[in-house]
């Protein structure tokens, strides 16, 4: 069977703008490439700002994931400014930014990949009383009967492809939608409570934070935190487990590069532990991670700077029309690797090193209650498993810290900006492992790059022509209907593509596929 | 009062440039909208250019009404990126096809700025016939076809962000691209999900709402919502305290608050279901509503407003280079302070647009200043 090329521009129900190529044989995936489309120069429109910028600024590189940069910054502004936050300062920064785990979480099963699972259109059937329900099956029968073209927009049109037959499952899925719209709302109420609002919050600074501490707070964010909490462990896992065991060929598509690396986050005390450990699993062995083994490559990313750089000294200067290259995503390394990370990296990392009792214990139920092995992970419906599991241990450990919380003590610790400095500032996002890296020259902000996970998951072919992980792990997925390709964003999906922070990926075949800008 | 048919449509096509929107011509505009599908809804288009997504998940918190029942009774949102079920040419099809069959009956939602550098290369979205199609030409094309343009957010409102110095992809805002369609900015970064809904509501119940010379709603940016005037933290202002420090008691003057200079509603409406806002959280106003966010590589977010001399309580001067207002612990006494934070106002503004003309920062419009200036 002759080679088919299969272009997905744009890939929706992310964030940001992404585009996908296959190429397909015998219904098999054999090529593949991944490109951000889009480019705005951030780390260019911080240089020779104040530092203290840096978090409200860094924050708005994405209006999904903007606590885990701003926690980058305020880390790496730390690291620079030679300060340490109060017990207070680092409870809140863990609390606000697990909160936006739990957002961003809830977002993208339920509203971002389930599409592709869940029949919407099973609401048709719906015989009960709820409210809601009906109200959803009459805006969507009135316009079908209407003879509405866009009936059901913007849930309709979809491809077609092998949705969910069940309509009992269908329609708990479609409730639980419009519940876990309500639920992720209050995530963000209780990030609000001491970020002051969101998206972007006000209140992280160098230092600690800006939140003044009161009882008021502290209960209203208990509170909300014991609904949501519910929500997942009650609704949001059986949904997950539900979903896998419909689709268990899923545990076996899209195992990727197999390589996986942590930074570590969410800091537990003053003294360097982690709620999340940090490591790496590559090639089989499980080891410890060194943030010097880290750099970047540009030579198929749209920059005419130096490839293989460290971070902190890398180098941004586009170039739309570089011939040969085909994402404005650059190409992280780790000491040469291809690694993913995110949800189930962790989740691999810290099962393996046996990092957190709860945790194992947790993954070792959920693999007995769908017949699995650990390797079983590695693929589609391992990452949402390894999503949904992470924000029930999660959860138990942000009640705990927000007792740890002391009302009277002080939220922040005084800086000065130094007139030089480096700093850097490694955490762990929803989507994976995050790094900001700051240079300051005579106050000013004299470099500034990040490696976000987006850009570990979906950039482009290294200088040795490596693929990324979302390249890699769409090689072999089976294709059923090259008109309607359900298949390629389940796969790319199940890494959660978050492209405003990243963005690209894609190589292949030169002769077909170069970049046309030119 | 109603105008004409014929004035509606001049208006519409936009032969009285510049024209500010007013409530005038907006009856007409909803009989536009009534015609549209057959649904009842306002049909809306959805589009992201350099965008980061924070206003479309902004707009996911609306709470009352939530955005499912803004989805079922008020709006038919056709195509958003973040949450439609079509991806890929399907998706972009869903354009092209509202381009031709709801010609001038559907609202453009904009979120992000435009890139016009290299072509406009530096964000693309979709393929036609094998190439990669900009954002620029789709915000034209989607602009030329529809009833209205709304840009949600700094980008789309003034350039954000990307346009800061030195604007690497020429970023521009809606209004520098769009040409003859009425334009309503809902600046913020993002904006408050009832800023979003409340227009759209407005527009379908009652027209297009009054605008402010920056085409912002009045009703949310209005000149009486200058956040200084209605912050909790305004005693401490008015009796000098002062937070030297994050997470100090007292007003944020010190700490680089944008509140005398900025215009929105929070204050009173709240955040996330109202648990907060920017001010009582501790953490300055950075008047991300404002045309001079998020300012230029000499100024920043927390740039105090400029500074104010307090020559002693017997010779308080006031005027644009010495504004009597005591910082520091000393009360003044029979000065207004309100009358102050306008003159901190204006100075700020003036020295912005200096440094912002050299910086090649977008800053969009003076006008506001003499309307304030009053």
């Amino acid at each position: 069977m002759a080679k088919q090329i299969i272009t997905v521009d744009p890939l929706t129900r992310i964030e940001g703008h992404l585009k996908i190529k296959v190429e397909v044989e015998n219904g098999k995936v054999t090529n593949a490439f991944s490109t951000g489309d889009m480019f705005r120069g951030w780390e260019i429109i911080l240089r020779e700002r104040s530092p203290i910028d840096a978090p409200p600024i860094a924050q708005r590189i994405c209006g999904v994931c903007p606590i885990p940069h701003g926690t980058g910054a305020v880390l790496a502004l730390d690291d620079a400014f030679g300060v340490k936050p109060p017990a207070n300062g680092r409870i809140i920064r863990n609390l606000m930014l697990a909160s936006e785990f739990i957002h961003s979480h809830l977002l993208h099963f339920y509203h971002l990949a389930a599409l592709d699972f869940v029949d919407i259109t099973a609401i048709l059937n719906y015989k009960g009383i709820d409210p809601k329900l009906n109200k959803i099956k009459d805006w969507v029968k009135s316009d079908a009967d209407a003879g509405v073209k866009s009936a059901g927009a913007p849930f309709l049109p979809r491809y077609k492809g092998d949705y969910i037959k069940d309509d009992a499952v269908n329609i708990a899925a479609i409730a639980n939608y419009i519940k876990a719209l309500e639920i992720r709302r209050k995530a963000h109420e209780m990030l609000a409570i001491f970020g002051g609002k969101i998206p972007h919050c006000q209140t992280l600074f160098a230092g600690g934070v800006a939140t003044q501490l009161n009882l008021e707070r502290i209960i209203n964010f208990k509170s909300r935190l014991a609904e949501v909490k519910s929500f997942i462990d009650n609704v949001y896992i059986p949904d997950v487990v539900a979903v896998a065991s419909l689709y268990p060929d899923y545990f076996k598509i899209g195992k990727g590069v197999g390589n996986f690396i942590s930074y570590g986050g969410l800091p537990t005390d003053d003294n360097g532990k982690m709620h999340y450990d940090s490591g790496t699993y590559i090639d089989g062995n499980i080891g410890n991670f060194d943030s010097n083994l880290i750099a970047e490559f540009v030579k198929y990313s749209k920059y005419s700077s130096g490839s293989g750089l460290y971070p902190l000294n890398g180098e941004t200067t586009p170039d739309a029309k570089k011939d040969g290259a085909y994402s404005w995503l650059k190409a992280p390394r780790y000491n040469g690797k291809v690694v993913e990370v995110g949800p189930l990296a962790r989740a691999i990392i810290m099962y393996l090193k046996g990092s957190d009792s709860d945790h194992k214990s947790l993954i070792d139920s959920a693999l007995s209650t769908l017949g699995l092995q650990p390797a079983d992970l590695i693929s589609v419906m391992g990452r949402h498993a390894a999503r949904a599991l992470e924000l029930s241990i999660l959860t138990d450990r942000m009640d705990e810290w927000v007792d740890e919380l002391d009302p009277a003590a002080p939220v922040h610790t005084k800086f000065k900006i130094p007139k030089t400095s480096e700093g850097m500032g490694l955490t762990e996002a929803a989507r994976g492992s995050l790094g900001h890296w700051i240079s300051i020259d005579n106050f000013r902000i004299a470099n500034y790059q990040a490696v976000v996970p987006t850009t570990w998951n979906g950039g482009p072919r290294d200088d040795a022509g490596n693929m990324g992980p979302y390249e890699q792990a769409l090689i072999g997925t089976p294709i059923a209907d090259v008109e309607n390709p359900i298949e390629v964003g389940r796969v790319i999906r199940s890494f959660d593509p978050c492209l405003a922070c990243a963005v690209h990926i894609v190589e292949g075949d030169r002769e077909i596929l170069k970049f046309r800008v030119c | 009062m109603l105008i004409s048919r014929k004035k509606f449509l001049q208006v519409s096509a936009g032969s009285i440039a510049g024209v500010a929107l007013s409530s005038l011509w907006l009856p007409k505009l909803l009989s536009a909208a009534d015609a549209k599908n057959g649904k009842g809804r306002l049909p809306v288009i959805w589009f992201q250019a350099q965008a980061c997504s924070g206003c479309a998940v902004s707009f996911l918190d609306a709470a009352y009404p939530s955005v499912d029942d803004v989805l079922i009774e008020v709006i038919s949102l056709e195509f958003n990126p973040v949450i439609m079920g079509a991806t890929g040419d399907l998706a972009m099809g869903v354009i092209d096809r509202m381009m031709v069959e709801e010609k001038g009956k559907y609202i453009f939602v904009v979120e992000g700025s435009i890139p016009t550098e290299a072509d406009g290369f530096y964000c693309t979205v979709g393929e036609k016939e094998g190439n990669p199609v900009t954002a620029l030409e789709w915000v034209k094309n989607i602009a030329a076809n529809s009833m209205a343009v709304v840009a949600v957010g700094a980008c789309a409102s003034w350039g954000g962000i990307p346009s800061a110095p030195p604007n690497p992809t020429g970023a521009m805002p809606a209004s520098k691209i769009v040409t003859g369609k009425p334009i309503i900015n809902i600046p913020g970064c993002p904006p408050h999900p009832d800023w979003m809904v409340g227009t759209i509501v407005n527009v379908l119940k009652y027209g297009i709402p009054e605008l402010d010379k920056l085409n912002r709603p009045t009703m949310f940016y209005g000149t009486d919502k200058l956040i200084h005037d209605n912050c909790e933290l305004r005693q401490y202002f008015d009796t000098g305290t002062f937070a030297k420090d994050y997470g100090d008691k007292g007003c944020l003057y010190e700490l680089g608050c944008k509140g005398p200079v900025s215009h929105c509603d929070v204050s009173t409406r709240g955040w996330n279901g109202g648990v907060n806002w920017c001010n009582r959280s501790g953490g300055p106003c950075i008047g991300c509503t404002e045309p001079f966010f998020p300012g230029g590589a000499g100024s920043g977010l927390y740039e105090k407003l400029p500074a104010v001399e307090v020559p002693g309580l017997e010779k308080i001067n006031i005027n644009a280079n010495t504004v009597g207002v005591a910082l520091g612990g000393v009360v003044v006494a029979g000065i207004g302070a309100h009358a102050a934070a306008r003159m901190i106002a204006t100075k700020y503004r003036q020295n912005k647009e200096e440094k912002n003309r050299d910086k090649g920062t977008p800053y969009i419009l003076k006008e506001k200043e003499e309307e304030e200036d009053k």
